[in-house]
């Protein structure tokens, strides 16, 4: 309309391959024989176990409650019993397990009494909690609890509110489908956003390649006399990147060291702002979303589909061809091939596509790179991959983050075009969790330091208090008893004593009283803070890294086996153990 | 055993390296055809000279290092040098002189350094440069362009089964006007040598000037294809330009005009398929930039004021030596942090 657009560099043009799942509506997904509700669906804390094996559950009953602020809670999808609570594998690329719920549907599909609310007659704060406790994350696939993106810095007014309905991968079309069906509810739902955060400006940013949606959406607009601006944007991959997108919207660039609000934006994907306004206004949580089956399958199509819901029965609504060799979580971009079908549908699972040699080629022969410059003429980063490349293979992580490895967001852009085939967000992702786990190590080191430094000065003052006290005691003894003869029968008393004041001894240990003390528990403290905070607000680039440390060091393993560094490439990693110190994403 | 593949799924079907170099060497097609057309068709002769022997030590070293033949010897990188040392060297140079050059250029420049993508120097340069210092004779030695011989003469004297007449070893334009004023000592003057010695023609030399136009032609379409960036030509003929222009404004009788200079030897070459090597070059844009310009500045003054009858390849192997300096001072702002230099 009459928003400026302002493009992003780089990017590419696949092949979209949209068309086949908008031929037929949202469909309903039937109730699965049984849903195994991961806990963990968040970037952030896990939320713990609520219920019991055995109890009777009713749809929409939470389940796993909110751990901190960077979390969100977990609701049951249907009504039913739980018949375990026990380690289910992933929808994760290393296809670990992950406690989950086990939920055996009793048919009825019962609902939890529900309150409509309505947000402007609520504290802001209060809101924030409510979308914490329907389980309201970011759909778009990464995530992340959305309370915690709804607070304005506080230096910088709030200006423009993103919402994100570009959907740049190819194949995918749930935010697609959802905005040509659910409009309405888009729309309203971008209030609770915009008054939380004090929006000037709502920008609806869609990809030119989806007119349907654009009209609706537009139509919803003007039907509820809003004053939100639809933006058509130009169709390039990955222009539904939350970056890019604020970019091309408003011409503001957020780099990875700031957060977007501290530039006065933010961004919400349209189907997130869809689960607040169920959440609010019809007090649903989040126990289901919209999800793209394609590829190659007989029907592709969008369902809505209960988190949980082993993969394999979705699957099954689409009826698999023959030759189909993989499915993947996510677009063919950006997502990852399943290793087990039977791992649920979670919050972050926006697409399902079945794939085929035909469909996804395998690749050719990796090459020695040959310095084109191809993949940095389309990172949308601005980076230059093919640098990052040589020194991640040199495992030279110091130089990788000289070179802003950590700005990198894992598009593919770089790989899909190198001539030579090189894996490059391979290479990215091991030095990323080379560097990640480096950093763990040495921050678990530092710890164990202070932790260590910290008994050694308690052991010390002990010891000296000790001998005080024993001192003294001895004085007063001394003192008090001198007519009476030293023996047994005496001792009990003068033991007494000493009791209370061991216990006194110990609370005082950690008593904030002995400054030196209190200065190390503090520096522990801030430095668990500063790792739990990293972890959580990491952009999305670590998300897979951090969200279980044992899925990570699996994944770890599991690419450093991949790889196969050469010998000389071993070697060089000698070079780097001191430049392991630098702290990541700076 | 779980399958480790890794985003994107999809690539880009077209891009290849050997689909880069097939490009590359089309790009040379309208300069090639210029080529045997006004200068005889010998120039074919040691096209297919150079590519075997390209190929062959491709082969060699290939197997010697263990990598996979079928791989590498399919990506065309050889060929593309075997092309830009066939096209820069005489046309009448005896067939040893063009194998010699190629297997130095592959087995020494392109191999001992590691092979496809990790050479420090132009190979084709590096063999140019290496056959002008070992046989300043025979590499300076280039038809007289009246000189009209059959393709069967041209084949015979490549061979060495004729003898290489003397009429044969016509100066090139650049080496004309050099010559010509070094003897003259300043009884003549540039715009006359143009107007009536038979080597010039309309803007540059004779025939080669069209050769050039076709190079020209060439390396816009593979900018146009995206094969190439217009950073490195237009700094190269930018640096030429300024220095040519520079002098001949200054002292029109004594110097040719930039245009002249630029239609002349191996510039035009130079700006698009030598200046523009990826291996080779800058990888930043202000970094071909200022690659492009020092090497146009420097090949100006090496053929103008130096020994050589051209300067493009000591320029290139000159600036390829300082390709990792200029290229950590040339690292652009990434995204979000152009306002924070
Ligand atoms: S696109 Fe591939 S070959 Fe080209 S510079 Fe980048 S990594 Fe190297
Ligand atoms: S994956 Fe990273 S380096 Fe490659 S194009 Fe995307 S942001 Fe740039």
């Amino acid at each position: 309309m009459l928003a400026q657009l302002f493009g992003f560099k780089g990017g590419v043009k696949p092949q979209t391959n949209k068309a086949p799942s908008v031929q037929l509506p949202i469909g309903q997904a039937p109730l699965p024989s049984c849903l195994f509700v991961p806990l963990h669906q968040n970037i952030g804390g896990a939320p713990n176990p609520l219920v019991v094996v055995g109890e009777h559950v009713l749809k929409g009953q939470l389940i796993g409650g909110a751990d901190g602020w960077v979390s969100a809670a977990v609701h049951a999808p249907t009504s039913g019993t739980v018949l375990a609570i026990e380690e289910h594998v992933a929808a994760h690329p290393s296809g670990l397990p992950t406690l989950s719920v086990v939920i055996e549907p009793d048919g009825r599909d019962q609902w939890i009494p529900r309150t409509a609310l309505d947000h402007r007659s609520l504290a802001p704060e209060r809101v924030r909690e409510i979308l914490r406790d329907a389980g309201v994350v970011g759909l778009g696939g990464a995530a992340f609890p959305s309370h915690a993106k709804l607070t304005p810095a506080r230096a910088v007014p709030m200006q423009d509110l993103v919402i994100n309905g570009a959907e740049c991968e190819p194949f995918m079309t749930c935010d697609d489908l959802l905005m040509r069906e659910r409009a309405e509810e888009i729309v309203r739902g971008i209030a609770i956003f915009r008054d939380l955060l004090g929006a000037k400006r709502v920008l609806i940013g869609i990809e030119d390649n989806k007119p349907e949606a654009i009209s609706a959406m537009n139509k919803a607009v003007l039907r509820l006399a809003e004053d939100y601006a639809v933006v058509a944007v130009p169709t390039r991959y990955p222009a539904g990147g939350a970056k890019q997108l604020i970019r091309v919207l408003t011409g503001k660039e957020v780099p990875a060291s700031k957060r977007s609000t501290e530039l006065g934006v933010q961004c919400f994907n349209v189907a997130t702002v869809y689960t607040a306004y169920r959440a609010l206004a019809h007090g649903e949580p989040v126990i289901s979303r919209i999800v793209t089956l394609t590829g190659n399958i007989e029907q592709p199509r969008n369902w809505e589909v209960r988190l949980g819901t082993p993969m394999r029965e979705l699957i099954a609504l689409g009826r698999p061809k023959a030759d189909t060799d993989r499915y993947l979580m996510g677009g063919p971009m950006m997502g990852f091939e399943i290793p087990d079908l039977a791992a649920p549908v979670v919050k972050a699972t926006n697409c399902l596509i079945a794939g085929s040699p035909a469909l996804f080629p395998a690749s050719p022969p990796e090459m020695p790179c040959i310095r084109c410059g191809a993949c940095a003429e389309v990172c949308p980063h601005e980076l230059q991959p093919f640098e990052l490349y040589w020194f991640s293979r040199a495992r030279n992580f110091g130089k990788t983050q000289e070179y802003h490895i950590f700005d990198c967001i894992e598009c593919g852009c770089c790989s899909y075009v190198c001539p030579s085939h090189i894996p490059l967000v391979q290479y990215f992702r091991f030095a990323k969790s080379e560097i990640w786990s480096r950093e763990r190590e040495k921050q678990a080191a530092d710890a164990a330091k202070a932790r260590f430094e910290l008994r050694n000065a308690r052991e010390e003052r002990e010891q000296a208090e000790k001998a005080e006290r024993l001192a003294k005691a001895a004085a007063a003894r001394g003192s008090e008893r001198k007519p009476a003869p030293a023996s047994a029968a005496v001792l009990p008393p003068t033991v007494e004593p000493v009791q209370p004041v061991a216990a006194a001894e110990s609370a005082e240990a950690v008593s904030p009283s002995d400054p030196d003390t209190v200065r190390k528990a503090t520096i522990v403290a801030a430095m668990e803070r500063a790792r739990a905070q990293r972890e959580a607000v990491k952009p999305r680039n670590t998300e897979q890294l951090t969200v279980e440390q044992k899925n990570e060091i699996a994944a770890i393993e599991a690419r450093r086996a991949a790889l196969k560094p050469e010998p000389a490439a071993a070697q060089g990693g000698r070079a780097d153990s001191a430049t392991s110190q630098e702290r990541p994403g700076e | 055993m779980m399958n480790w593949t890794t985003p994107p799924y999809l690539l880009d079907g077209q891009a290849s390296v050997r689909r880069v170099m097939l490009q590359v060497l089309v790009g040379l097609l309208p300069g090639i055809g210029a080529y045997v057309w006004l200068v005889g068709p010998s120039i074919l002769l040691q096209l297919a000279l150079a590519t075997i022997s390209a190929l062959a030590g491709e082969a060699l070293m290939l197997r010697l290092r263990g990598k996979p033949l079928s791989l590498f010897l399919g990506d065309g990188s050889a060929i593309v040098t075997a092309w830009l040392i066939a096209l820069t060297f005489p046309p009448l140079a005896p067939w040893w002189l063009v194998v010699v050059g190629t297997l130095f250029a592959i087995v020494v420049a392109k191999h001992l350094y590691g092979g496809l993508g990790q050479n420090p120097f132009n190979p084709a340069m590096v063999a140019f440069a290496a056959c002008i210092v070992s046989f300043p004779a025979l590499m300076s030695q280039w038809p007289a362009l009246g000189l009209k011989l059959t393709f069967a003469e041209q084949v015979s004297i490549i061979a060495g089964l004729a003898p290489r007449i003397d009429v044969m070893s016509g100066a090139t334009p650049l080496d004309a006007i050099k010559t010509a004023l070094k003897l003259g000592e300043g009884t003549v003057d540039v715009p006359t040598l143009l107007a009536t010695q038979d080597v010039f023609g309309n803007f540059a030399g004779r025939g080669w000037e069209w050769v050039t136009t076709g190079y020209l032609l060439g390396g816009l379409w593979l900018w146009q294809r995206r094969i190439i960036t217009w950073y490195a030509p237009l700094g190269f003929i930018c640096g030429l330009s300024l220095l040519a222009g520079a002098l001949w404004l200054w002292n029109p009788q004594g110097f040719a005009s930039p245009l002249f200079h630029l239609f002349s030897g191996g510039a035009m070459l130079g700006a698009f398929f030598i200046v523009t090597d990826p291996v080779s070059g800058c990888t930043t844009s202000r970094g071909k930039l200022i690659f492009g310009f020092l090497a146009g500045l420097l090949a100006y003054t090496i053929r103008v004021f130096g020994g050589y009858p051209d300067g493009v390849a000591f320029a290139v192997l000159l600036m390829n030596l300082c390709v990792p300096l200029i290229d950590m001072y040339t690292q652009p702002p990434i995204f979000g942090m152009k306002n924070q230099r």
